[in-house]
């Protein structure tokens, strides 16, 4: 063990101690927590971590948690902190790197993700919004949709086209986009639920400076495969026994007598028994990332826990069914904070429709199993190798 | 959290084991056992035991053994579950061994260890731990039994007392019956001799639930193997079998039976790992892991085999190929040891989530 990865508990002591998280504002503490590089600890030194082991995190984790420290708001900000920031790791300039790591781990800057379009969803290399040089910036026109948190978010992550030219994966670049420009109109999405957690963002001649780019020209598909294999791990990740749907499930079953019925009992278990080895296969595909960034084989994760919350929260609805026949509450709100959790088990059934469609729906969760974790032949892809302007929309 | 993955040394382990039976058998010899059950395939066992010293894996070194634990020996399983291998692996040198170290048995188990002779726990290929009662008259199916030298039965002594006691090859009488999966061979079990005691009362009690729950939590490991071997079988079949033009393999109707496949493996490679790492490491949680080990792993052999079948069209389904083996195999490991419907009763009582 080298000096630096063994003075890893006194590093979260020697913080604790000159910041007390009963007495520290949060956004200061994570700030200190940040400069100490016990944010991301597997981050290089300087930007939040100390190059260690991606697996020591937990560590420092449990110490902080054990100590009552503020976390950072998953909620609020779940695409800054689990695809901007390991995104920016990967391919971000320095500049970039340190102007925004530290706000998006205090959460003093929230961040929103300009991904999906209308035509480009499933088939995300087809976005179309384009992104022209202008001297020193790029000039951005297009119609993204699904952006969450976009109605709270300062910055936003984009994926847009620079090059029409070449096929859809070569000719697409990888932004940052300032979300208080002028040219950026944010409408809220209402969904299924009643609520807008979502909102469509229309971008009109917005000025991205070129100092705001991610990787290279031209190279923002590979960009956006390291973001998205971050977001399927942040959206697959499971953590305790009982936690998520399964919890608000089984929390009833020992509270209220009343709902148990022998199938009921039968399928409770089964579901109990498949959230369970989904949290273990979560938690073994953790230790096998200790070392290294996510690659494809975090897409199951993502499909299981669909399928899971799909489930799981259908049922929830028969355990009462004169309550499943109620619902909570229909008032369009735009949400500060995404949850899927929240609410009553209406909610919950519903909200959980869009986990099989969110960061890749679980058809193209399978098609990447298939074909990038078990090696089987490509779908034929009409649009391979033709540039993007020719090929039929 | 429990480490999951596989240390080095467990990869040596498979490694050496896989060669070994590789050299030794072939899927053309498990599906004679069919034809000709009483085939002497002894010399595998014999290959294993003096080349990789298996028998006595799990015994402590001081007894012969090589003092190995659940997480080497589910290693062990997974390459026998690949390959079907006929060998006393999990009857004798995990179950009665585990059951003997429970008695705090030393007169057996240097023997077994050396692979002098091989033991079988003599109760129904169904039961499970805290579910089973104790012999008497004949007993049926059991597994292990028909090349055993000696056999641990439960039985009720004197004064109602359970006792744990052994008997040897000329105090039973055997007889073969056909099984569903005769790569693991069943048998009729009648005690005919007075035996010897190895434990009473609540030692005898422990031992038997020890031998059966670490059975079921390594079976696991077997069916694991089992549907892993499902996997890359047919995964090589559809990327190979031409129709209409294309690799099968390239529909997307297959990818994504393959693609869930593989989900419901990934889970029992977890499950399967945790059961044997908190049986290895006495973990208070070993019990709920053996459940849902065994809840989940069952089903997931039974499905990989079914699978594999289906995506292979008619040869699949013939006698010449060796899916067939695999689908018995695995239905039968789906009833042994307690099926997933009882373990995930057994598992509601764990984790107090009641049926009324």
């Amino acid at each position: 063990m080298s000096e630096q990865t063994s003075d890893l508990p006194q590093r979260v002591q020697d913080l604790l101690r000159e910041h007390d998280p009963a007495t520290t504002e949060p956004s200061e503490f994570l700030g200190a927590r940040f400069d100490a590089g016990l944010a991301w600890v597997h981050f290089p030194p300087g930007l939040g971590g100390l190059a260690l082991a991606r697996g020591r995190q937990q560590e420092v984790d449990d110490l902080l948690a054990a100590a009552g420290a503020p976390t950072p708001d998953y909620g609020r900000n779940s695409i800054g902190l689990g695809m901007t920031a390991p995104t920016l790791v990967a391919f971000g300039t320095e500049q970039l790197q340190r102007r925004f790591l530290r706000p998006i781990f205090t959460c003093t800057e929230i961040w929103c993700q300009l991904f999906s379009e209308p035509g480009a969803g499933s088939d995300l290399a087809a976005v179309s919004t384009r992104a022209v040089r202008d001297g020193d910036d790029w000039v951005v026109d297009g119609q993204k949709v699904w952006t969450s948190a976009a109605h709270n978010a300062q910055y936003a992550i984009l994926l847009a086209r620079t090059d029409t030219s070449v096929p859809k994966h070569a000719g697409l670049t990888y932004f940052v986009v300032d979300m208080s420009d002028p040219g950026v109109q944010v409408r809220p999405l209402r969904q299924i639920t009643g609520e807008a957690e979502f909102n469509e963002v229309f971008l009109t001649g917005v000025r991205v400076p070129d100092q705001h780019r991610i990787g290279d020209v031209g190279q923002g598909w590979k960009v956006a495969t390291t973001t998205l294999n971050n977001e399927r791990v942040a959206i697959g990740a499971g953590n305790d026994r009982e936690a998520g749907q399964i919890g608000k499930v089984t929390q009833r079953w020992r509270q209220e007598p009343a709902v148990r019925t022998p199938g009921h009992h039968a399928e409770l278990m089964q579901w109990w028994v498949e959230t369970e080895v989904t949290r273990l296969a979560g938690e073994r595909l953790r230790q096998q990332l200790q070392a290294g960034q996510p690659g494809p084989e975090s897409s199951a994760m993502k499909l299981a826990f669909a399928h899971q919350a799909q489930q799981v929260s259908g049922f929830a609805l028969e355990l009462d069914p004169e309550e499943g026949l109620l619902y909570d509450d229909w008032t369009m709100v735009r949400p500060d904070s995404a949850s899927f959790l929240g609410r009553g088990p209406g909610f919950r059934y519903l909200r959980a429709k869009g986990n099989s469609i969110e960061g890749g729906t679980s058809e193209i969760m399978r098609n990447v199993i298939a074909e990038r974790v078990l090696g089987l032949p490509p779908e034929h892809r009409p649009d391979k190798g033709i540039a993007f302007k020719d090929v039929p929309r | 959290m429990t480490d999951l993955l596989y240390s080095d040394v467990e990869e040596s382990l498979r490694a050496s084991v896989r060669a070994t039976l590789q050299r030794s058998m072939n899927d053309a010899l498990v599906a004679r056992l069919a034809d000709e059950p009483a085939m002497d395939v002894s010399g595998i066992w014999l290959t294993l035991t003096q080349q990789l010293g298996l028998a006595g894996l799990l015994v402590p070194e001081a007894l012969g053994g090589a003092g190995a634990g659940a997480r080497e020996a589910a290693v062990v399983l997974e390459e026998l579950g690949r390959s079907l291998a006929p060998v006393p692996f999990l009857t004798s040198a995990v179950i009665a061994t585990t059951a003997l170290l429970s008695a705090g048995d030393e007169q057996y188990l240097p023997r077994l260890a050396a692979g002098e002779a091989t033991a079988a726990l003599v109760l129904p290929w169904t039961a499970r731990s805290g579910a089973w009662t104790p012999v008497e008259g004949t007993i049926e199916p059991v597994a292990g039994v028909l090349e055993a030298d000696l056999f641990l039965a439960p039985v009720m002594g004197q004064g109602d007392v359970l006792c744990l006691r052994c008997y040897r090859r000329d105090e039973v009488a055997l007889e073969p019956v056909i099984a569903l999966d005769m790569s693991r061979p069943l048998a009729r079990v009648q005690l005919t001799g007075p035996g010897t005691q190895l434990a009473s009362g609540r030692e005898a009690q422990e031992a038997v639930d020890a031998g059966l729950a670490a059975g079921a939590a390594l079976l696991a490991a077997e069916q694991l193997g089992l549907a892993q071997w499902c996997l890359e079988t047919v995964l090589a079949y559809v990327k190979e079998r031409v129709q209409f033009a294309r690799p099968i393999g390239s529909f997307q109707a297959i990818k994504h039976r393959l693609a869930d496949l593989y989900l419901v493996i990934v889970n029992a490679q977890a499950a399967s790992r945790y059961a044997a790492a908190t049986l290895a490491a006495g973990d208070p949680d070993a019990e709920v892991a053996q459940a849902v080990a065994q809840s989940w792993c069952s089903d997931a052999a039974v499905r990989a085999a079914e699978e594999a079948l289906q995506l292979h069209g008619g040869i699949g389904m013939t006698w010449e190929h060796p899916i067939h083996l695999r689908l018995k195999r695995a239905k039968a490991d789906q009833l042994a040891l307690g099926t997933p419907d009882r373990h995930r009763s057994d598992l509601a009582d764990l984790v107090e989530l009641p049926a009324s």
